[in-house]
C-alpha cells in the first residue's frame, strides 16, 4: 500500500560519501533535494578506513573542495591525525592523510545536511524507481512512501543484496550490521541496468585497553599544520593528534592462515566476487606471496572518545576465531580483545559503461548513479562521482549544459571517464599512475585548476572565490619578485652562495634561474631579499613549484594541448555506429555500447583502433558537408 | 593527430631508380631544410631545386636530389609539402625517410596524405568512401604484416625493452602510489642504473638494425624441392659463394640457410630449407618441420624440379599446397635431358610460371631474378616497401624512445624529484609504439599488482 509523501526536485538514494555530495550539491544549487537513507546513524558512515586522503586520494578530495564540496572542510573539522607523504618524492604525489574520528565526522556531516535548506533527509529503504513514458518521476519506499520527482541520484554503496562473509557464515547484511537494500536491483534490471557483483574486505576493530604499544612503533601526525579544505581555517580547530601504530605479521601468523584457509568460502571459491587488487585480503597476500616473512600492520584509533583501533593491512574474510588467533600473534597484541571481526562483503553494483560522463545513464533520463554503485571504492571516489553526479542534474534540471571535468583538468575526470569508457571488472581505485597528466593534477594546485568552475556553478561563495582570488594573485606576485630579482657575483653574493652549499654564479641571474636548482628552496633566497620571508607558506610553495618544474610542466601542457584536439572534437549523441561504413565490428560495437562524446573518448575505447578513429574522422566531414549541401 | 608532420616514400618502388619522399605538415619545411643542402641561397617555392640530402649527425651526403617546397593550401593535403625526389633506389630512399623521422616527422599510415586531402575539403565527398577504403586497406595489410612481425626479432626486441621500461616504472609507480608499503624503495642511484642499461640495449639494437640487417627482412623467398634437387646450389649460385654443403647424399641440408641478396636494389631474404619429404630421420624431420612453416611466412616460394626424373607424384602434391603462394617453378639440370623433356614438363605445368634452368651451367639464373623482379613490381608479393617502411618505423621509435630515457637520465643528474622522471619513462614506453595494444597504466598496475604485495 503506498500513499504520496511529497514532491521533490531531485531524490538522492543513500546518504554516503557520494550521497552527501551528491545531495548537497542539488540543493545548494537551488534543486528541492530528499536523502533517503537506511539509517541516519550511518550518514557519511566510514565502514573501513578511519583515514581519508593518500595518494591520488587527498588530490580527489581537494578537487571536491575546490568545486565546492563538502569532503575537505568535514575532515577538516573531523581528523585526529594529519601526515603529508611522499615529502620526498615530488610535487604530482604528493599527498596529505587524515586519520579521521569516524563519528564525529558522521556528525558534522549530518549537521550540515540537516542546515542546509531546500534539503531534506529521511530513514528508509529506496525499493523502486518509478519510471513513465522513459522519464523518472518518483521513488517508492518499503514503508510505501511515494515521492514524485524529476531525477533520481543513485548513491547505494554496498547495500544492494548485500551478503557479508565470515569464514563459513554468510549473512544477509549490509556494512557494520545494517539492512541491505534486497528489492531494488530487480528493479534496476528491469530499467534495463546490466549488474555486477564486487566484493571488498575490511579488517577486524580491537580494543586498545589490550594493546601494548611499547612493542610497536610510533607514527605520528605532522606539526605543519596541515588542512585538506581552501577554504576552512585551521586555527578554528585546534587540536591535538593521536598517533597510529605500526607492527607486522609473523611466520606464526601465516601458519594459522595457511592452516585455516579451507575455512574461508572466498578462498574455497564457494562464493565468488571480484574483489579488488590493490586491497588484497591477508589471506591473499599469503598465498600469492608465499615468499614474504611479514606484512606490516597499522593500528589506527578510529576516534577520540573510542578505544576501537582499526587493524589496517589485516583484512580478511576467516571466520572470528581465528581472526582472533592471528591478531594474537602480532607484536603489541598479544593480549588482544576484537570488539568487531573483519569480514568480506559482496554487493551488486552497475555497470558503468551504461553512464554517460555526467554519470547519467544514457538510455533512460533522469537517473544518475555515483560511488561504489558504479564499480568504485573509496569514500573519495565516491566523493567525488556523487559531487559531479549532483551538479550535473541540477544542470539539466535548469536545462543549462553538462559538467564535464576532463582528464587533463582534474582526477575526477580520469576517474570518470576511466568508468564510462572504459570499465571496471575489479573495485576501481584513484592511483597517481592512472592520470597521464600528473605534473599538472597536484593536489597543491586543485584551488587553481577548479575554484573558477565552482564559483560558476554557484558552489563557491563570494567570499570564499575573493579568498581564492587573492592568493592567486599573490601567487603570480611572488613569481615576478623571484623572477626580477637578480644577484650579481659579487663578494657578499658568492660567500652568500657558498654559505648555501651551491655553486657560485656568473654573471647576473635572477632568483627565479637560482631556485631551479634542486638544492635550493625559496626559504634559502630569504638571504637575497627580504620581503621573500613575507610571503604566506601555500603562496610561496606554489610559487616555487611552478618555477623549480617549469620545464616538465611545460612538457606536461604540450601534451595535453594534443590531447585537447581530439577531445575538442564532438561526436554528436545520434549517430548510428552500425552504419558507418569501414569500422571494424569489435569497434562499431563498443562504439554504440559506450556512445562516447568526443573523438577522444573514443580513442580510449578497447578495440578502437586509430584506423577506426581516421574513418569517424571522415564521416564527421562527410556528415558536416552533407548539412551544408542540404542548407 | 592531423595537426602532426607526416613523411612517406611515397612511389612504388620501381625499377626505374627514382623515388620520391613526401612530407606534409606545419614542420614539412624546417625538417626538410635541416638535410637539404641546395645550390641555390633561396628556398624558392614551387620550384625544382637542385642539390643534396645530407645526414645532420655526420654531415655524409646521402643522394643528390630534386626537391621542390609547396606553400600551403595550394597543395594535395592543403597543408606544406615536400617532395624529395632522388634516384639512387631504395637504400637512399629508405634512408631519407629515416633522416625526415629522425628530424620530427612521423611515418604516414597507409591513406593518410588522402585522408587529410578529404579533412581538408581537397577531396570530393563523392569520394569519401575511397578514403575509408584506403584507411581500411591500411589496416587489413598491417594485420597481415604484423603478425609475421610478431615473429620477428625486431619488435620481439623492442617487445622486451618495453617491458624493462614497465618493471621500472612498476617500481616507481609502486613507491609513489603506496608509500607507505614496505616495498624497497627505488632510489635514484637504481633508477639511473636501470635506465643506462636500457639506453644500452637500444643502442645494441639500433646498431644491429643499420641497412645490412634491416635488409635481412626483405622479401622471405623460400628455395624448396625434394632432396638432391639443387636447392643449396641455386642458393649458392645467387649468392656466387659457397656457403651451404652440398653432396651428394640426399637430405645433407639440415639447417635452414638464410641469405640476403639484392636483385636490383629489391632485398630478398633466401631461405634453403631442408627437402619437403616425409621422413623417419629424427634430426632431418626438425629440418622439415621448420620447412612448412617457413613456407607459410615466406612472401615467394621457389620450387624446384628435376629435369631428370621428371614430375612425381611427391611434386604434383607439393605444387598443390602452393596454389594459394606466389611461387615459380625451377626446372634444374637440364642440361642431363634432350630439350624436348623440359618443354614437355613445361607445358603439364600449365599456366605456372616456369623457368628451364641447369645451375650447373649458370642457365635460367637470370632469367629467375628477372621473374623475380617482374612479380614484385607488379605487385603480385608484398610489396618490399611495406616490409622496409615497417622497419623503419621501428627504428624511428627506438630512436624517440632513446631520447627520452636520455631525458630521464639528465633529470635523475639534476636531482629532480622521481614523479618527474617517471614523465619521461612513460613518453620512452610510449614511443616505442604499440605492439601489444595494452595502454601503459593498465601495464603498469598489472605490474604492480602482480609483483608486489600491497594492501591499501
Amino acid at each position: 500500500m503506498s500513499y504520496t509523501a511529497g514532491e521533490y526536485d531531485v531524490i538522492i538514494v543513500g546518504a554516503g560519501h557520494a550521497g552527501c555530495e551528491a545531495g548537497l550539491a542539488t540543493a545548494r544549487m537551488g534543486c528541492r533535494t530528499m536523502m533517503i537513507t537506511i539509517s541516519l546513524e550511518h550518514i557519511a558512515l566510514m565502514p573501513c578506513n578511519p583515514a581519508i586522503g593518500g595518494p591520488a586520494k587527498s588530490h580527489l578530495v581537494r578537487e571536491i573542495d575546490a568545486l565546492g564540496g563538502e569532503m575537505g572542510r568535514n575532515i577538516d573539522r573531523s581528523f585526529i591525525q594529519m601526515r603529508m607523504l611522499n615529502t620526498k618524492k615530488g610535487p604530482a604525489v604528493r599527498s596529505l592523510r587524515a586519520q579521521a574520528d569516524k563519528e564525529k565526522y558522521h556528525l558534522e556531516m549530518k549537521r550540515v545536511l540537516e542546515h542546509t535548506p531546500k534539503l531534506d533527509v529521511r530513514q528508509g529503504i529506496v525499493e523502486k524507481i518509478l519510471v513513465n513514458s522513459g522519464r523518472v518521476e518518483g521513488v517508492e519506499t518499503d514503508t510505501g512512501a511515494r515521492y514524485l520527482c524529476q531525477a533520481v541520484v543513485v548513491t547505494s554503496g554496498t547495500y544492494l543484496r548485500a551478503k557479508v562473509l565470515m569464514g563459513q557464515r554468510v549473512i544477509e547484511s549490509g556494512p557494520q550490521g545494517q539492512m541491505p537494500a534486497n528489492k531494488i536491483t530487480e528493479n534496476l534490471k528491469e530499467l534495463g541496468f546490466n549488474i555486477f557483483r564486487f566484493e571488498t574486505t575490511t579488517p577486524p576493530r580491537v580494543s586498545s585497553k589490550y594493546v601494548d604499544y611499547s612493542r610497536m612503533i610510533k607514527q605520528p601526525g605532522a606539526k605543519e599544520g596541515y588542512k585538506f579544505s581552501h577554504f576552512s581555517e585551521l586555527k578554528d580547530y585546534p587540536r591535538e593528534q593521536i598517533p597510529c601504530w605500526l607492527t607486522h605479521t609473523r611466520e606464526e601468523t601465516h601458519e594459522i592462515v595457511r592452516n585455516n584457509l579451507e575455512q574461508s568460502l572466498l578462498i574455497s571459491g564457494e562464493i565468488k566476487g571480484a574483489g579488488p587488487r590493490y586491497c588484497p585480503s591477508i589471506e591473499d597476500k599469503i598465498i600469492r606471496f608465499p615468499e614474504k616473512k611479514s606484512h606490516q600492520i597499522f593500528l589506527e584509533p578510529e576516534g577520540w572518545h573510542t578505544r576501537e583501533m582499526y587493524v589496517q593491512g589485516l583484512y580478511t574474510s576467516m571466520s572470528e576465531d581465528i581472526q582472533w588467533a592471528m591478531l594474537k600473534t602480532l607484536p603489541g597484541l598479544e593480549q588482544v580483545k576484537i570488539i568487531r571481526p573483519g569480514y568480506a562483503i559482496q554487493y551488486d553494483c552497475i555497470d558503468s559503461l551504461q553512464l554517460d560522463l555526467t554519470l547519467e545513464a544514457k538510455h533512460l533520463k533522469g537517473i544518475y548513479f555515483a560511488g561504489q554503485v558504479n564499480g568504485s571504492s573509496g569514500y573519495e571516489e565516491a566523493g567525488a562521482q556523487g559531487l559531479v553526479a549532483g551538479i550535473n542534474t541540477a544542470l539539466a534540471l535548469k536545462g543549462r549544459d553538462p559538467f564535464v571535468i576532463k582528464r587533463s583538468e582534474g582526477y575526477m575526470g580520469v576517474l570518470i571517464d576511466d568508468l564510462v569508457t572504459k570499465g571496471t571488472s575489479e573495485p576501481y581505485r584513484m592511483l597517481t599512475s592512472r592520470s597521464e597528466y600528473r605534473l599538472l593534477l597536484r593536489q597543491d594546485n586543485a584551488d587553481l585548476r577548479l575554484t573558477s568552475r565552482g564559483y560558476e556553478l554557484g558552489l563557491i561563495q563570494e567570499e570564499e572565490y575573493d579568498k581564492f582570488a587573492t592568493k592567486r594573485k599573490k601567487i603570480e606576485e611572488a613569481k615576478e619578485l623571484l623572477e626580477n630579482t637578480f644577484i650579481t657575483p659579487d663578494e657578499k653574493n658568492l660567500n652568500k652562495l657558498e654559505e648555501l652549499g651551491t655553486a657560485p654564479v656568473k654573471g647576473s641571474v635572477s632568483l627565479a634561474q637560482l631556485l631551479k636548482r634542486p638544492e635550493l628552496t625559496y626559504k634559502d633566497l630569504r638571504i637575497f631579499k627580504e620581503e621573500i620571508s613575507n610571503i604566506e607558506r601555500n603562496v610561496a610553495e606554489q610559487a616555487q613549484i611552478q618555477i623549480k618544474y617549469e620545464g616538465y610542466i611545460k612538457k606536461q601542457m604540450e601534451q595535453v594541448e594534443k590531447f585537447n584536439k581530439t577531445e575538442s572534437r564532438a561526436l554528436p549523441e545520434n549517430i548510428n555506429y552500425r552504419e558507418i561504413k569501414g569500422l571494424s565490428s569489435e569497434a562499431r560495437e563498443k562504439l554504440e555500447k559506450v556512445k562516447p562524446r568526443s573523438l577522444g573518448q573514443a580513442s580510449r575505447i578497447s578495440g578502437v583502433s586509430p584506423a577506426d578513429i581516421s574513418v569517424l574522422m571522415v564521416f564527421l566531414e562527410q556528415r558536416k558537408r552533407e548539412k551544408k549541401e542540404s542548407t | 593527430m592531423e595537426e602532426d608532420t607526416i613523411a612517406a616514400i611515397s612511389t612504388p618502388l620501381g625499377e626505374g631508380g627514382i623515388g620520391i619522399v613526401r612530407l606534409s605538415g606545419k614542420e614539412a619545411f624546417p625538417i626538410a631544410k635541416k638535410i637539404f643542402k641546395g645550390k641555390g641561397k633561396e628556398m624558392e617555392s614551387r620550384k625544382l631545386l637542385y642539390g643534396h640530402i645530407i645526414d645532420p649527425g655526420n654531415n655524409r651526403v646521402i643522394d643528390e636530389v630534386l626537391v621542390s617546397f609547396m606553400p600551403a593550401p595550394y597543395t594535395y593535403t592543403r597543408e606544406d609539402v615536400v617532395e624529395i625526389n632522388c634516384h639512387g633506389g631504395i637504400i637512399p630512399l629508405k634512408k631519407i625517410l629515416e633522416l625526415c623521422l629522425e628530424q620530427g616527422a612521423r611515418l604516414a599510415e597507409r591513406g593518410e596524405f588522402t585522408l587529410r586531402a578529404f579533412l581538408k575539403g581537397r577531396i570530393d565527398l563523392s569520394q569519401a568512401e575511397g578514403v575509408i577504403d584506403l584507411i581500411r586497406a591500411k589496416t587489413d595489410e598491417g594485420r597481415e604484416l604484423a603478425l609475421t612481425q610478431v615473429e620477428g626479432k625486431l619488435s620481439q626486441k623492442i617487445k622486451e625493452i618495453k617491458d624493462k621500461i614497465l618493471d621500472l616504472l612498476a617500481f616507481l609507480e609502486v613507491n609513489l602510489d603506496y608509500p607507505e608499503e614496505d616495498v624497497e624503495e627505488v632510489t635514484g642511484e637504481k633508477a639511473k642504473e636501470g635506465i643506462e642499461l636500457i639506453i644500452k640495449e637500444i643502442d645494441e639494437i639500433l646498431e644491429g638494425a643499420e641497412e645490412g640487417k634491416i635488409y635481412r627482412e626483405g622479401i622471405k623467398t623460400a628455395i624448396i624441392g625434394k632432396p638432391n634437387v639443387g636447392k643449396s646450389s641455386l642458393l649458392n649460385a645467387l649468392l656466387r659463394e659457397q656457403r651451404a654443403i652440398v653432396t651428394e647424399v640426399p637430405g645433407t641440408t639440415r639447417d635452414l640457410l638464410e641469405e640476403a641478396i639484392n636483385v636490383k636494389g629489391v632485398p630478398l631474404n633466401i631461405i634453403d630449407t631442408a627437402g619437403i619429404r616425409k621422413t623417419e630421420d629424427m634430426v632431418e624431420k626438425l629440418g622439415v618441420e621448420r620447412t612448412e612453416r617457413i613456407l607459410k611466412e615466406s612472401h615467394l616460394i621457389i620450387f624446384i624440379l628435376d629435369a631428370k626424373t621428371g614430375i612425381e607424384k611427391e611434386d604434383w602434391r607439393i605444387l598443390e599446397t602452393l596454389q594459394e603462394k606466389n611461387f615459380i617453378v625451377f626446372i634444374n639440370k637440364t642440361d642431363l635431358v634432350p630439350p624436348r623433356e623440359a618443354d614437355r614438363m613445361k607445358e603439364e605445368l600449365g599456366d605456372t610460371p616456369v623457368i628451364k634452368a641447369s645451375i650447373k651451367y649458370g642457365e635460367g639464373l637470370k632469367e629467375l631474378e628477372e621473374m623475380i623482379l617482374e612479380m614484385v613490381f607488379q605487385g603480385k608479393i608484398i610489396s618490399p616497401e611495406s616490409v622496409l617502411v615497417s622497419n623503419s618505423r621501428h627504428k624511428a621509435s627506438l630512436e624517440k624512445g632513446k631520447k627520452y630515457l636520455e631525458e630521464a637520465l639528465k633529470a635523475l643528474e639534476e636531482n629532480l624529484p622521481l614523479d618527474l622522471v617517471t614523465i619521461d619513462l612513460k613518453g620512452s614506453w610510449e614511443a616505442l609504439g604499440e605492439i601489444t595494444g595494452e595502454t601503459i597504466d593498465e601495464g603498469i598496475l598489472n605490474k604492480i599488482f602482480s609483483q608486489f604485495c600491497i594492501g591499501k
